[in-house]
C-alpha cells in the first residue's frame, strides 16, 4: 500500500538506524534472523511477532530475510513480502535513527493537525515515508495516536507528544539532530 | 515524625504526552534536596485531559488535585505545601489547586462504572485493585456454570462497546454452544477510530479489570486461551498491559488452577501493526495468524469458526472490562442504567477542538448537546462550533441542527449517524467539510485491504471525484456521481471500512452542501490556517 510512497533518499551503509544500531551486513542479518526463528517460530500464528522482532533488532526487515522466515515457517518468500508490504509499520528500507510519526486523524486536523503536517514537512524538508539525507530523521503519517483529548500529537520512538504546535515541534526535532558524541565518533566501522 | 504524604502523578500516554515524567522527575529531585520522603504512586488518568498533567495529593480531607502542572509549578506547590500535608487554607491558595477530586463537577457529573477505578489506583497494584472490588466477579464466576454466566451477561443488556453494538451474551452463547477442543478470548484491543482513546485510557488505568473480564468469558465459553490484540501505536498501554498480566500470572489469576480451582486462562498481548482494517474482526482474526489483514467473508461467524478456525470470542476492551463489574454486582445492576435498548453506560471521549477534552462516562440518553457543551465546554478556540463527527472516522458529521439528539444506538442510526465507539470530534467554523470529505476517502484508499472492489476502487475514485468538484470541473455532475459513488460503496461493500466510508461524505453533502459550491480558488486547505494559529 505504502511502498510507492518510500521513495527516500537511499541509504548507505554507513548510517545509524532507527534501531540505534549501524545497517547489519548479510552475515549478521542471518544470525540475528535466525535466533529470533528459534525463538518465536513455534508459537501460535509467529509471524507478527517473528517481523516486530526483527524490525527492532535491525531497524527495517530487509528483504534478504524474507526466505528465511518464510522457509522456518514453510510459508513461501510472497506470502512473507504480503505481510510487510501490507501492514504500514513495517519498512523494508533502512530508515533515520529517529522516526517522527505526525498523526493525520480528524482530532488533529480540528485543532490545526493540517498545519503542523505542512510546517513539519517544510522545517525537515521531508514527505512522508522520506528520510533526512544525514540520515537522522525519517517523517511518517500516522492514523491516530488515542491521544485525541491533547491534540494535535506526535509520537517519535515510544514517545507521544501532545498540544503539539510548530514551534515545540522546531524544539524536539533540534534536540534530535544533536548526537551524542559516542553515535557519532567513528561512522565508518560500521558496515 | 509527621506522616509520609503520598502523591500521584499520572503514567498514562495523554499525560506523559504533555510533560508528566518531568514533573515525575523534578518532584523526586525537590524532595530529595529538601530530605522529605514521599510516597509517590503512578497512577492512570482520572480522564480529564485539559487538567494534565494532574497531580494528587492525598490529604486529611481526601484526595486533592492541582493541574495543568509544568515542573516550574513545582517549587510553588512545595511552598503551598504539597509535600507536608498543609493547612487547607495555604493549599487553596494556590492558582492550580483544583479542590477534592471527586467534587471536581466534570467527575462529579459521571457514572463510571467501567471506569470507576481509573486514575484512582496504581493500575499495575494488585492489592490497589483488589481493595477497590478488583476479582470480586472472578471470585463468584468461578462457583457459577458456564450458561450461568452466559445468562448474567445477557442479563445485563450489554452490547459490543467496539461499535457494532452486537449483545455480548448472545455471542457468547453460539461460542459456548459450538463443541471445540479449543476456544478463544480474543480482546479487540486496535482502537484506531481517530476521536476516541477509552480502549487505551481503560488498558493504562485499570488493566486488571480487562485480564478479569477475559478470564470470565474463558470460563464462560469453556477457552483456555486469549489474546490481546493491541494497536502498536499504544507502547505505554503494551508495558502495563504485559506488567499486569505478569502480576495475575505470579498470583494465580491467570494460568493454570485459577485461585486453586481446575480452571485454566493463558493471556498474551500481541501487538499489531498499523493497519486500521484490523479493528474489523476478520482481519484481526488474520492479523493473529500472521497474514495480512485481509477481511474474511460472514459467514462463518467467528463464534463459529474464528481463529485457526475455532470458535472465538471477539470482544472490545470496554465490553470485556465491563464483565468484571457485571459479575461483580449482577446483570441487573447494570441493565438498570441507559435507555431504550442501549443498557448500562457509555464511556464517551470528547475530542478535537474543545475546550475540555476528555473521558465522559454516563448512562445512555445523554444528549450530544450537553456533552458538547455541558462538559466540553464548546471549542477551544473559542470560535462558533460546526460541525461534529461522532463514532469515529466512518461516522457522519453532524450540525448543530442534530445536537439535540439523544446519544443512544438506535436514536443515532434513526438519523443516519453513529454512536459507534462513543467518540465526538467537534470542529469550529474554520473548517472546510469539502476537505474533510476528501480525507475520509483518503483514508480510505490508505487502509482498505483490498479485498472488494467497492472500498478498494471506490474509495480512490471518491478522491479524484471531490477533487474535481472542488475545481469546478463539471460541478453538478461530480455531485451527482459522489453519491451514486456513496450509494456503490453502502451498498456493495464486504464490510465496514467501504461499507460506511461514505456516512462522513453524505453528511457532509446533506449538511454542509455550501462547502462543496465554494471556488477553486480558495486553495483547499487556506480554512483551516486559522485554526493552528
Amino acid at each position: 500500500m505504502t511502498d510507492a510512497n518510500r521513495q527516500g533518499a537511499e541509504l548507505d551503509t554507513q548510517v545509524l538506524t532507527s534501531n540505534g544500531k549501524g545497517l547489519a551486513n548479510q552475515a549478521e542479518i542471518e544470525s540475528v534472523v535466525a535466533n529470533i526463528l528459534v525463538e518465536l517460530k513455534d508459537i501460535p500464528g509467529p509471524l507478527l511477532p517473528i517481523l516486530h522482532e526483527v524490525q527492532k533488532q535491525l531497524g527495517y526487515v530487509p528483504d534478504s530475510s524474507l526466505p528465511i522466515i518464510g522457509k522456518a515457517l514453510n510459508i513461501s518468500r510472497a506470502e512473507v513480502h504480503g505481510v510487510v508490504s501490507f501492514y504500514h509499520h513495517f519498512s523494508s528500507k533502512p530508515r533515520g535513527r529517529h522516526i517522527i510519526e505526525v498523526c493525520r486523524a480528524e482530532s488533529c486536523q480540528s485543532v490545526g493537525g493540517r498545519d503542523l503536517e505542512s510546517h513539519a514537512k517544510a522545517a525537515l524538508g521531508l514527505d512522508w515515508y522520506q528520510t533526512s539525507l544525514d540520515k537522522e530523521i525519517t517523517l511518517e503519517p500516522v492514523f491516530c495516536l488515542g491521544n485525541c483529548a491533547c491534540s494535535p500529537a506526535i509520537r517519535i520512538g515510544e514517545e507521544v507528544y501532545g498540544r503539539m504546535d510548530a514551534e515545540q515541534f522546531d524544539e524536539i526535532v533540534d534536540e534530535l539532530r544533536t548526537v551524542p558524541l559516542a553515535f557519532s565518533a567513528n561512522p565508518t566501522e560500521v558496515k | 515524625m509527621t506522616a509520609i504524604v503520598k502523591i500521584y502523578i499520572p503514567r498514562d500516554s495523554a499525560a506523559l504526552s504533555v510533560g508528566a515524567e518531568r514533573v515525575n522527575k523534578k518532584l523526586i529531585q525537590l524532595a530529595a534536596e529538601q530530605d522529605t520522603v514521599i510516597d509517590l504512586v503512578r497512577n492512570g488518568s482520572r480522564g480529564l485531559f485539559w487538567l494534565e498533567p494532574m497531580v494528587e495529593v492525598d490529604t486529611p480531607e481526601g484526595r486533592v488535585a492541582y493541574g495543568p502542572v509544568a515542573p516550574k509549578d513545582l517549587p510553588s506547590l512545595i511552598e503551598a505545601g504539597l509535600l507536608n500535608n498543609a493547612v487547607p487554607a495555604e493549599r487553596q491558595a494556590h492558582p492550580l489547586y483544583l479542590g477534592l477530586t471527586e467534587e471536581i463537577d466534570y467527575l462529579k457529573k459521571q457514572q463510571r462504572l467501567t471506569f470507576a477505578r481509573a486514575g484512582i489506583i496504581d493500575p499495575v497494584s494488585l492489592t490497589d485493585y483488589k481493595s477497590t472490588h478488583g476479582y470480586d466477579g472472578l471470585v463468584r464466576a468461578l462457583e457459577m456454570s458456564s450458561q450461568a454466566l452466559v445468562d448474567e451477561v445477557k442479563e445485563s443488556g450489554l452490547r459490543g462497546r467496539g461499535g457494532a453494538a452486537f449483545p455480548t451474551g448472545i455471542k457468547w452463547q453460539t461460542v459456548l454452544n459450538t463443541p471445540a477442543a479449543q476456544k478463544y478470548i480474543i480482546c479487540n484491543a486496535d482502537e484506531g477510530d481517530s476521536g476516541t482513546f477509552a480502549d487505551r485510557l481503560q488498558m493504562e488505568a485499570d488493566p486488571f479489570a480487562l485480564i478479569e473480564g477475559m478470564t470470565i468469558a474463558g470460563l464462560a465459553v469453556d477457552a483456555t486461551q486469549g489474546y490481546i490484540y493491541l494497536r502498536e501505536e499504544y507502547p505505554h498501554a503494551k508495558d502495563i498491559l504485559n506488567e499486569a498480566i505478569s502480576v495475575a500470572e505470579q498470583n494465580g489469576y491467570l494460568g493454570e488452577n485459577i485461585l486453586g480451582s481446575d480452571k485454566t486462562f493463558h493471556l498474551e498481548v500481541r501487538i499489531g501493526a498499523k493497519a486500521y482494517i484490523c479493528g474489523e474482526e476478520t482481519a484481526l482474526m488474520e492479523s493473529l495468524e500472521g497474514k495480512r489483514g485481509m477481511v474474511r467473508p460472514k459467514p462463518p461467524l467467528p463464534a463459529i469458526e474464528g481463529l485457526f478456525g475455532q470458535p472465538t470470542v471477539v470482544n472490545n476492551v470496554l465490553s470485556l472490562s465491563t464483565i468484571a463489574i457485571i459479575l461483580a454486582k449482577g446483570g441487573k445492576f447494570y441493565q438498570e442504567f441507559g435507555m431504550g435498548r442501549s443498557r448500562g453506560t457509555m464511556p464517551f471521549q470528547l475530542a478535537g477542538n474543545l475546550k475540555y477534552p476528555g473521558l465522559v462516562e454516563t448512562a445512555f440518553g445523554i444528549t450530544m448537546k450537553e456533552l458538547l457543551f455541558d462538559f466540553g465546554g464548546g471549542t477551544r478556540s473559542g470560535k462558533p462550533m460546526r460541525s461534529v463527527q461522532s463514532g469515529g472516522p466512518l461516522g457522519a458529521y453532524l450540525p448543530e441542527s442534530q445536537w439535540h439528539l439523544e446519544m443512544d444506538y438506535e436514536a443515532l442510526a434513526a438519523e443516519g449517524a453513529v454512536l459507534g465507539h462513543g467518540g465526538l470530534v467537534a470542529f469550529d467554523d474554520s473548517v472546510d467539510m469539502l476537505e474533510q470529505a476528501r480525507f475520509s476517502m483518503e483514508f480510505c484508499v490508505e487502509e482498505s485491504c483490498g479485498k472488494c472492489t467497492p472500498c478498494r476502487i471506490g474509495s480512490t475514485r471518491g478522491v479524484e471525484v471531490i477533487d474535481r468538484i472542488r475545481a469546478d470541473e463539471n460541478r453538478d455532475d461530480n455531485l451527482e456521481l459522489l453519491e451514486d459513488l456513496c450509494d456503490t460503496m453502502v451498498s456493495g461493500s464486504l464490510c465496514a471500512m467501504g461499507g460506511m466510508t461514505p456516512f462522513p461524505v453524505q453528511s457532509a453533502l446533506q449538511y454542509f452542501g455550501e462547502d462543496f459550491q465554494k471556488d477553486a480558488g480558495a486553495s483547499p486547505s487556506s480554512s483551516n490556517q486559522e485554526a493552528g494559529q
